[in-house]
C-alpha cells in the first residue's frame, strides 16, 4: 500500500465536462487535509468538446512535477480512456490508458458508453458509475424532485467520490472546499453536493467491492495552511505588491488570465488594467506610464510579444524605469501551439529589437520564484533605467503549486535615483547625464525643474536629437554599461541557484520551469539509480552570469543540458558567453511539459552513455 | 499644481532659448509651434505640468522646440505612449503631435481606438499630405489619381477622411485647423484642451518642398480667386451637441459633420466640426476605483503594500 503518493488525471470534453471543476476541488481538499500538491492542465485551443485533462500529484513532502503513470484515471468520455479514431482533420491520439499503472483504477460514466471490448488492460480495474442517476438519486435522497438543468452541474461531484471512496478519504474534506467555492445565493446547494458525494462514494464502495487498491490518502495530524495557486494568480499578487499601478494586455493565452486576476481587484487596489487594442498598443502604453513616474507592467505570450518589440527598444534608448514585461511563453513559432507547453522564446527575449540596447531577462523556475522575480524586476527596472523581461511559460501560468507563501513581504523596494528641483540644484538638468555610475537620476513628468524631453532618437545628456560620433559613443557606452553595474550589483541568488550536492556524477543546466521536475528527479536518482546530480539553475538570462557558469561547468564531471525546445537555446547562451558547449542534451519539443520521469531518464541516458542529443516525448 | 494666471506667460515661456528648428523654410510647422506656444500662454499652466508626446516625422520634432516636458516616441504610437503617461498622472496637461502619415497611416489602429477610449488629451496631426522625412512619398490623406511632384506615379490609393473616421470612431471634439491661419489655430488649440475627452485637430499645412499641390496658394484659392479654407462657424454651422442625452440630436450634428468632412477641392471647412460631452475614460476608471476620481496612479501607488489577503483567497 502506497500512502499520500498519488497520480490522479480527470479527463474529458471542455467546458462541459466539469474537469476543471472536478480537478480543483480535489486538488483543494487534498491541501487542505495538510497534502502537497501538483496539478497541471493539457488543453486545446478550443471553448468546448475537445478533449483536456487535468492531473494532480499529491504527496507528504514538497512535490513540483508530474509523473508519467497514473493511478487513478477517471474518464468523462471514451477519448479520455481509449483516444480519437483517426480523423481527417486531425491527428489520432491514443487517450490514457496505457498511462495508468498495473493495480491502477479507471472509473468510466455509464452515459459515456465506453466500449468495454476496447479496454484490453487486464492489470487495471474498470469500475463504471452512471453520474446522472447518482445525482439523481442523492437529489431524491433529500427529498426533491430532480431537475436536470438544475441538477445536473453536480456530475463532478462523482468522480472526487469515486476518488475518495478508492483512496479512503473523508469526502467530509471536500465539502468544506465546494461551500468556500459556492457563492452566497447557491449556498443551499452545499448539502445537495454532500448527498452526491456520499451517495457516490457508498455506489463505488459497492461496485468495486474487496477489490483494493494500492494507494490511500490521509489527512495530516497537523494540516498546515497552504496556498494552492498558480503562476498567474501569483505573479498578479506580486505585480500588486510592488506597486504597479498600470497593466496594460491583449487578451492571449496563456497570459490574459494574469491580467484577468489583476481586473478583478481593481476595486480593492489602486490598479488601472487597460485592455488595449493590439500588443504594440499594450507596450508603448506601459513605456508612457512608466515615464510618468508609475510601475508598469503588460503581460503577453509570443505572438503578443512579436508586436512589443519596437517599443522595448523605444523603452531602452529613452531609459524607461521599466516596464516589466510578463513573457509567458507558449508553443510557437507563430500561432503555433497557443496552449502548450514551450521553452522556445529565450533566444528572441534576448534580443527582441533592432539595434544594441540594455535590457535584462528573468527567467523564474516556479510561482513562487515568478512572484519573487517580478518583485524584483520593478526595482532592477528603475534602478537600471530599462524594460525587465520576465520571462516564465504555460507550465508555470496553469499549473497549480503547494506554497506556504509567495515569499514577497521581505523583499526590498528600490525605486532608483530620482532627481528633484530639492535634490540636485543643477540649473539645466539633464535626464541622460553621463555619470560615474552610467546612472542619471531620472525626473518625473510634473516635477517642477525637471523639464526634460527625450527620444527614439539617439540623443544628447539632455534628450536633444544628436548624430555626432563622440555623443553618440558616449551614450552607447553609458546605456550598455548598465548592464555590468546590474551583472555586479544584482546578488548572486538572483542570478543563479545550486542546487544538489558540490561534487556529483553528473550536473543538469537548465532555466525557467523545467525546475520542478529536475527537483523531484534528483530525489528519485539518487534513491532509486544510485546517481548523484546536482542542478544549476540559471535564473538571470540577460545580463548573464558568465563567470559562475564557467567556473561551474568549469569543476562539473559530466554536464547536460535540459530544455523544452528543439535548438538547445540555453546551450547555445552557455557557449557564446562562456566558451563551453554542451554536448549532452535532452530536449522536448512536442508542446509537453517535462514529467519528473522523463528528466529521469534522460539523466539516465547521459549518464551511462555519450548520447549526445536525446528527444523525449511521450504521448 | 499651480495656477498661473495668463498674463504672466506669453508664447517665449513655452520655448526652448537653444532650439533650431530643422524645419525647412516655408514649413506649415512653424505656424503650429508658434500656435502650440501661444495657446499653451492663454492656457496659463507652467511649462512643467505639461507633456508634449509626439511620433516620428517632421512633425515628431514638436516637443524637442518646446520647454515641456516631452517624449518623442515611435512612428504611429504617441496616442498610446500618451494614453500611458495621461493615465498615470492626470494632473499632466498632455498633448500629442504627429503628421498625417503617423496617424491616419502607421498609426491608423491606434487612431480609431483612442476615439473609443476618450482619454481626456489633445491631438494635433500636422496634416500635409505627404511623409516629408523620406522625401515625399503619398500619405494617406493623398487623393486617388494625385500626383505631386515628389512622386514618380499618381496615386492609385483612395484618400483616408482623418474627420469622418474621428466621428466614426467616436471622438468627442473633432476639429480642423489650417497652420497659415495663426490666430483661428491658436483658438481651436486652446478649445481642443479645455475640452473634456480626446480632441482631434487635424490642421493642413503645406510642405513647400515636396508637396505642389496643397500650398499657400491653393489654400489662399489664388486660382480660383476666393480662399478654399473657410471657417464653418461663419456659416452658422454648430456642430456642438447642446445635450448629450438626446439621440437625435446627437446623430443629427455626426451627419452634419460627416456631410462637411467630405468638402474638399473649392471648399475646405475648417473649424469645430463636432463635439460632446461625454464620459471620460478616466471616469470609467473612478467608477471602478473611487479613489482614481481624486487622485492620480502617480499619488496613489504604494510599492510594498499589504497583499497577505490576497495571498489568503489561495488558501
Amino acid at each position: 500500500m502506497v500512502k499520500n503518493n498519488l497520480s490522479w488525471m480527470i479527463g474529458g470534453p471542455a467546458l462541459s465536462g466539469g474537469v476543471n471543476t472536478s480537478s480543483e476541488v480535489f486538488a483543494k481538499a487534498c491541501v487542505r487535509a495538510g497534502l502537497y500538491v501538483f496539478s497541471n492542465i493539457e488543453y486545446h485551443s478550443n471553448i468546448m468538446g475537445r478533449h483536456i485533462n487535468y492531473r494532480v500529484r499529491t504527496s507528504d513532502r514538497p512535490v513540483h512535477s508530474h509523473v508519467e503513470s497514473i493511478d487513478l484515471l477517471l474518464a468523462l468520455d471514451a477519448e479520455t480512456l481509449l483516444g480519437t479514431e483517426p480523423h481527417q482533420d486531425y491527428q489520432r491520439h491514443g487517450g490514457h490508458l496505457h498511462r495508468v499503472a498495473p493495480g491502477g483504477v479507471v472509473v468510466v460514466d455509464a452515459s459515456a458508453k465506453v466500449d468495454k471490448e476496447a479496454i484490453t488492460r487486464d492489470d487495471i480495474h474498470v469500475l463504471e458509475l452512471a453520474y446522472d442517476d447518482l445525482v439523481r438519486q442523492a437529489v431524491e435522497g433529500m427529498g426533491q424532485e430532480y431537475n436536470a438543468r438544475r441538477h445536473n452541474v453536480m456530475r463532478n461531484m462523482v468522480p472526487i467520490a469515486a476518488s475518495c471512496a478508492l483512496l479512503g478519504f473523508d469526502v467530509a474534506n471536500v465539502v468544506a472546499v465546494v461551500a468556500e467555492r459556492l457563492p452566497a445565493r447557491h449556498q443551499a446547494m452545499v448539502e445537495f453536493n454532500r448527498a452526491v458525494l456520499e451517495c457516490a462514494a457508498e455506489a463505488t464502495h459497492e461496485v468495486h467491492g474487496d477489490k483494493g487498491f494500492h494507494v490511500s490518502l490521509e489527512a495530516q495530524p497537523d494540516p498546515t495552511n497552504h496556498m494552492l495557486i498558480k503562476g498567474v494568480d501569483a505573479v498578479g499578487i506580486a505585480k500588486l505588491h510592488a506597486g504597479c499601478v498600470f497593466q496594460t494586455y491583449y487578451p492571449i493565452a496563456p497570459a490574459s488570465d494574469e491580467s484577468v486576476m489583476l481586473e478583478q481587484h481593481q476595486g480593492d487596489y489602486p490598479i488601472v488594467v487597460l485592455q488595449a487594442e493590439d500588443e504594440i498598443a499594450s507596450m508603448n502604453m506601459a513605456v508612457g506610464a512608466a515615464h510618468a513616474g508609475v510601475r508598469a507592467s503588460t503581460s503577453t505570450s509570443g505572438p503578443g510579444f512579436s508586436l512589443m518589440a519596437e517599443g522595448i527598444g523605444f523603452a531602452s534608448i529613452t531609459e524607461a524605469p521599466g516596464p516589466v514585461v510578463v513573457l509567458w511563453q507558449r508553443g510557437g513559432p507563430s500561432t503555433g501551439l497557443p496552449t502548450r507547453q514551450a521553452q522556445q522564446d529565450l533566444r528572441f527575449a534576448l534580443q527582441p529589437a533592432h539595434g544594441e540596447f540594455p535590457h535584462m531577462v528573468l527567467a523564474p523556475g516556479d510561482a513562487r520564484d515568478a512572484a519573487r522575480m517580478t518583485h524584483m524586476a520593478f526595482n532592477w527596472g528603475d534602478r537600471y533605467q530599462m524594460p525587465v523581461v520576465v520571462i516564465a511559460d504555460k507550465f508555470i501560468a496553469n499549473s497549480l503549486v503547494t506554497e506556504e507563501g509567495l515569499g514577497l513581504e521581505d523583499l526590498p523596494i528600490d525605486r532608483g535615483e530620482i532627481w528633484s528641483n530639492g535634490s540636485n540644484g543643477q540649473s539645466s538638468y539633464q535626464r541622460h547625464a553621463v555619470t560615474e555610475s552610467g546612472i542619471s537620476p531620472r525626473a518625473v513628468f510634473g516635477t517642477p525643474g525637471g523639464v526634460f524631453v527625450t527620444t527614439s532618437d539617439e540623443h544628447t545628456e539632455r534628450g536633444r536629437i544628436d548624430e555626432q560620433a563622440e555623443n553618440r559613443m558616449a551614450q552607447m557606452e553609458k546605456r550598455m554599461g548598465k548592464l555590468d553595474l546590474a551583472l555586479q550589483e544584482i546578488p548572486e541568488e538572483w542570478q543563479y541557484e545550486i542546487i544538489g550536492p558540490s561534487e556529483s556524477d553528473i550536473s543538469v543546466v537548465a532555466w525557467g520551469s523545467t525546475k520542478g521536475p529536475i527537483i523531484d528527479a534528483l530525489r528519485v536518482l539518487d534513491a532509486e539509480h544510485k546517481i548523484s546530480v546536482n542542478f544549476l539553475q540559471i535564473k538571470m538570462l540577460r545580463p548573464f552570469p558568465a563567470k559562475a557558469v564557467r567556473d561551474f561547468l568549469g569543476t562539473a564531471n559530466r554536464a547536460m543540458v535540459l530544455e523544452d525546445n528543439y535548438m538547445s537555446q540555453l546551450g547555445l547562451l552557455v557557449a557564446e558567453q562562456t566558451g563551453i558547449q554542451l554536448h549532452r542534451q535532452a530536449l522536448k519539443y512536442d508542446g509537453r511539459p517535462f514529467s519528473q520521469d522523463e528528466v529521469v531518464e534522460a539523466v539516465c541516458s547521459h549518464h551511462t552513455s555519450d548520447a549526445g542529443r536525446i528527444v523525449l516525448s511521450h504521448p | 499644481m499651480t495656477a498661473v494666471a495668463s498674463k504672466d506667460l506669453t508664447g517665449k515661456a513655452f520655448g526652448v532659448d537653444d532650439a533650431h528648428p530643422d524645419w525647412c523654410g516655408g514649413c506649415g510647422d512653424f505656424g503650429i509651434l508658434s500656435a502650440v506656444k501661444q495657446a499653451l500662454a492663454k492656457l496659463g499652466r507652467p511649462p512643467h505640468e505639461i507633456a508634449v508626446i509626439s511620433g516620428i516625422g517632421c512633425a515628431g520634432k514638436l516637443p524637442h522646440y518646446l520647454g515641456t516636458y516631452g517624449l518623442h516616441t515611435l512612428h504611429g504610437r504617441a496616442l498610446n505612449v500618451a494614453t500611458g503617461v495621461k493615465l498615470a498622472n492626470q494632473d499632466l496637461e498632455v498633448l500629442v503631435a504627429g503628421g498625417d502619415g503617423d496617424g491616419y497611416g502607421i498609426g491608423a489602429g491606434y487612431f480609431v481606438n483612442s476615439g473609443r477610449r476618450n482619454v481626456n488629451f489633445t491631438y494635433l496631426v500636422h496634416n500635409n499630405g505627404v511623409y516629408g522625412l523620406t522625401k515625399g512619398q503619398a500619405a494617406p490623406t493623398m487623393r486617388r489619381g494625385e500626383q505631386t511632384k515628389s512622386m514618380t506615379e499618381p496615386s492609385i490609393q483612395s484618400n483616408v477622411n482623418p474627420i469622418g473616421l474621428a466621428i466614426a470612431s467616436g471622438y468627442t471634439f473633432v476639429a480642423r485647423g489650417y497652420a497659415m491661419a495663426q490666430a483661428d489655430l491658436v483658438d481651436l488649440i486652446v478649445q481642443a484642451v479645455q475640452h473634456r475627452g480626446t480632441a482631434i485637430l487635424d490642421i493642413l499645412q503645406p510642405c513647400p518642398i515636396y508637396n505642389d499641390l496643397m500650398t499657400v496658394d491653393f489654400f489662399r484659392g489664388s486660382d480660383i480667386g476666393s480662399p478654399r479654407v473657410y471657417k464653418v462657424a461663419e456659416e452658422g454651422f454648430n456642430g456642438r451637441v447642446e445635450d448629450p442625452g438626446n439621440a437625435d440630436e446627437i446623430v443629427m450634428k455626426q451627419q452634419a459633420a460627416l456631410a462637411k468632412s467630405f468638402e474638399w477641392g473649392d471648399r475646405i471647412p475648417t473649424g469645430i466640426l463636432y463635439q460632446i460631452d461625454m464620459p471620460t475614460y478616466e471616469d470609467g476608471l473612478a467608477g471602478r476605483n473611487a479613489d482614481l476620481a481624486s487622485r492620480s496612479l502617480v499619488e496613489l501607488m504604494e510599492p510594498g503594500q499589504d497583499v497577505s489577503g490576497l495571498e489568503d483567497m489561495y488558501r
